[in-house]
């Protein structure tokens, strides 16, 4: 009885975290130009659209360019910290780490306002660096977490093992430590991009209407004119999120069979 | 001639724990020395000062009469087996043997040629190009030990290399390193918990206890001789029997335990109450009276073990172990007997 009840809550959940996402995406397919059901017929003319359209081309064009330079930023970054807070000389390390982690937790409105403010007066608000400092600051976090664990699954007798064969520390570096924590960047860095992906609120304060990417043409698409382009634009997202999240799983478990030595 | 390796009052502290108290070892070059000790004895630290991997609180370390005290690891030319192997996850068995020879900056071609042979060496040719997950415990030794191997160290540092495997492998890998010690003319540094295979491999064992060296010496003499009741327990089974020193002279002593008088082999002075430890092997269990040395005894219990049985004798307060070979007759409980044995084969512990 009660592992009944289980059951249907479960499903229950699962439907209502899930519906909203599989509602949208069949107007991805209508040939009216209301976001609305029933579909009088297939088409694929708002994909064309997407595709066509300045101002949608370009925020696709925008989330890419933007996306990728935060991915590229957080990735070094994090892993840079990641690779600090493992030192065990380090004072403070459960400090910093959780200084590190604390974008994650940080209402998004509060970090949008002090990054304006921040990158007004380094002369960067409404230009692509700035922008993209302002996302890789949110993602830094995933990548110090995915990186860490990565570290954390590597045997330190392994890197002594390679100092005591001849190798100096930058090397043990180069050709064990980085090698086995590879997974792990690249796993942090798809889901930097992913969070970068779709961000808009941080986006909403400090980008132009140059630096306007794919979430927030979105947003205010929604709120102008409801176009089923904007559920165009959520399938593109939805699969390209998907994609990255396949990417990743695949190669958490690659990293479990690799550090999994009897 | 100096010591090849030597630690000079060398100290290691973890915060206010003395890991290494005050430590002076020498090591010759070719020999092979075990460091023995139970867990928490500081044989390990002293592995991991003399690899680099830990620094001495104060004294100094030389290797060829050059401190290395303060030497990086990666300059120090060991070759070190870890107990988990620490092979390289990623790399191939044939490029983990390789890693020491490139790092040695060893041409290309040669570097093929050595790994080839030194695979060859331990049979593993037909497993060259698997990663360590895909091979077994035995085998991931063998690739540690031909990857510290490879590179010609000076010294090969073991750190319970044979702990994780089963008994029968173990005592093979134990005659393949003795062998391969013997072949190559190494130098050894051996850390076991394990006092058989110290006995088995070793030129020499030092017997470690709280930081502190209790006695290093030729296993025979470790055993035969223990300096100390540590030893003593620690290495073997032995009979401890308390006892006064009554006369006392060069490398040997009379010891009245109960109501007998016993001669007995170590250095003390007349008067002292000692401990005299005596292996079950060496009591020797007649009918007759003996001339000298020898306790009337009951036989209390008898057990069998197969290919001998295990006598517990009482001689009043006394109770002996004594090893019996299924030859020397059978030993009803209740029997009297005679227990007797050599005075250098009952020795005076110091503590």
């Amino acid at each position: 009885m009660l592992r009944a009840l289980q059951i249907v809550f479960g499903i229950l959940v699962v439907a209502f975290l899930i519906l909203p996402i599989i509602a949208i995406l069949p107007l991805a397919f209508t040939s009216s130009v209301f976001l609305t059901y029933p579909i009088p017929a297939y088409s694929l003319r708002w994909f064309e659209e997407l595709v066509s359209a300045d101002v949608w081309r370009l925020s696709i064009v925008n989330s890419l360019i933007i996306g990728g330079g935060a991915t590229v930023l957080s990735t070094v970054l994090g892993t840079l910290a990641a690779l600090g807070l493992r030192a065990s000389s380090l004072p403070f390390a459960g400090l910093l780490r959780t200084l590190f982690l604390l974008p994650m937790v940080v209402p998004a409105v509060v970090l949008g306002v002090g990054m304006q403010i921040f990158l007004v007066r380094l002369g960067l608000a409404s230009t692509y660096p700035g922008v993209i400092i302002a996302h890789a600051v949110l993602c830094v976090p995933f990548v110090v977490v995915s990186v860490s664990a990565a570290l954390q699954g590597i045997d330190p007798a392994v890197e002594k093992a390679a100092m005591s064969l001849g190798a100096p520390p930058v090397t043990v570096f180069r050709r064990v430590t980085l090698p086995l924590a590879v997974p792990g960047v690249v796993s942090g860095a798809v889901f930097a991009f992913a969070t970068s992906l779709d961000e808009v609120v941080i986006t909403l304060f400090v980008a132009g209407p140059n630096q306007r990417t794919l979430a927030r043409q979105m947003f205010s698409s929604i709120r102008e004119n409801i176009s089923p382009t904007v559920a165009a634009a959520a399938l593109l997202l939805i699969v390209g999120t998907l994609c990255l999240a396949a990417l990743a799983a695949l190669l958490r478990r690659r990293e479990k069979r690799a550090v999994a030595v009897p | 001639m100096g010591a090849f390796i030597a630690f000079q009052d060398v100290t290691k502290n973890f915060g206010a724990v003395t890991v290494v108290d005050r430590l002076d070892l020498q090591i010759a070059k070719g020999e092979f020395l075990s460091l023995l000790g139970p867990s928490g004895s500081g044989k390990t630290t002293i592995l991991m000062m003399l690899a680099g991997f830990e620094r001495p609180t104060s004294g100094a370390i030389l290797l060829a009469d050059k401190p290395i005290t303060h030497l990086p690891p990666h300059r120090r030319q060991m070759g070190v087996v870890f107990q988990n192997y620490a092979l390289f996850p990623h790399m191939t068995v044939a490029e983990n043997v390789a890693f020491p020879l490139e790092m040695q900056r060893v041409p290309r071609a040669e570097i093929t040629r050595r790994v080839e042979r030194a695979l060859d060496m331990v049979r593993l040719s037909p497993l060259k190009d698997r990663k360590p997950s895909q091979l077994s415990g035995g085998q991931q030794q063998r690739v540690a030990l031909t990857r510290a191997l490879v590179f010609e160290p000076d010294v090969i540092l073991m750190d319970e290399p044979l702990g994780a495997l089963d008994k029968q492998l173990r005592e093979h890998m134990q005659l393949e390193i003795r062998d391969l010690h013997r072949r190559l003319g190494l130098t050894i540094v051996f850390v076991t918990h394990d006092q058989s295979e110290a006995l088995t491999m070793s030129d020499r064992i030092a017997v470690f206890n709280a930081g502190k060296v209790e006695q290093i010496d030729t296993p025979q003499a470790v055993y035969d001789r223990p300096r100390t009741r540590f030893v003593a327990e620690f290495i073997g089974e032995t009979n401890l029997v308390e006892g006064k020193v009554v006369e006392a002279g060069a490398q040997q002593a009379v010891v009245r335990v109960g109501e007998t008088a016993l001669n007995v082999s170590g250095e003390v002075s007349p008067g002292r109450d000692v401990s005299l430890s005596l292996r079950p092997e060496r009591i020797r269990l007649g009918k007759e009276p003996a001339a000298a040395n020898a306790l009337n005894v009951t036989v209390a219990d008898c057990i069998y073990h197969g290919d001998h049985m295990r006598l517990v004798l009482k001689s009043g307060t006394i109770e002996l172990v004594a090893r019996a070979e299924r030859l020397a007759g059978d030993w009803a409980v209740g029997t009297e007997a005679v227990a007797s044995f050599d005075p250098q084969d009952c020795t005076v512990l110091a503590s």
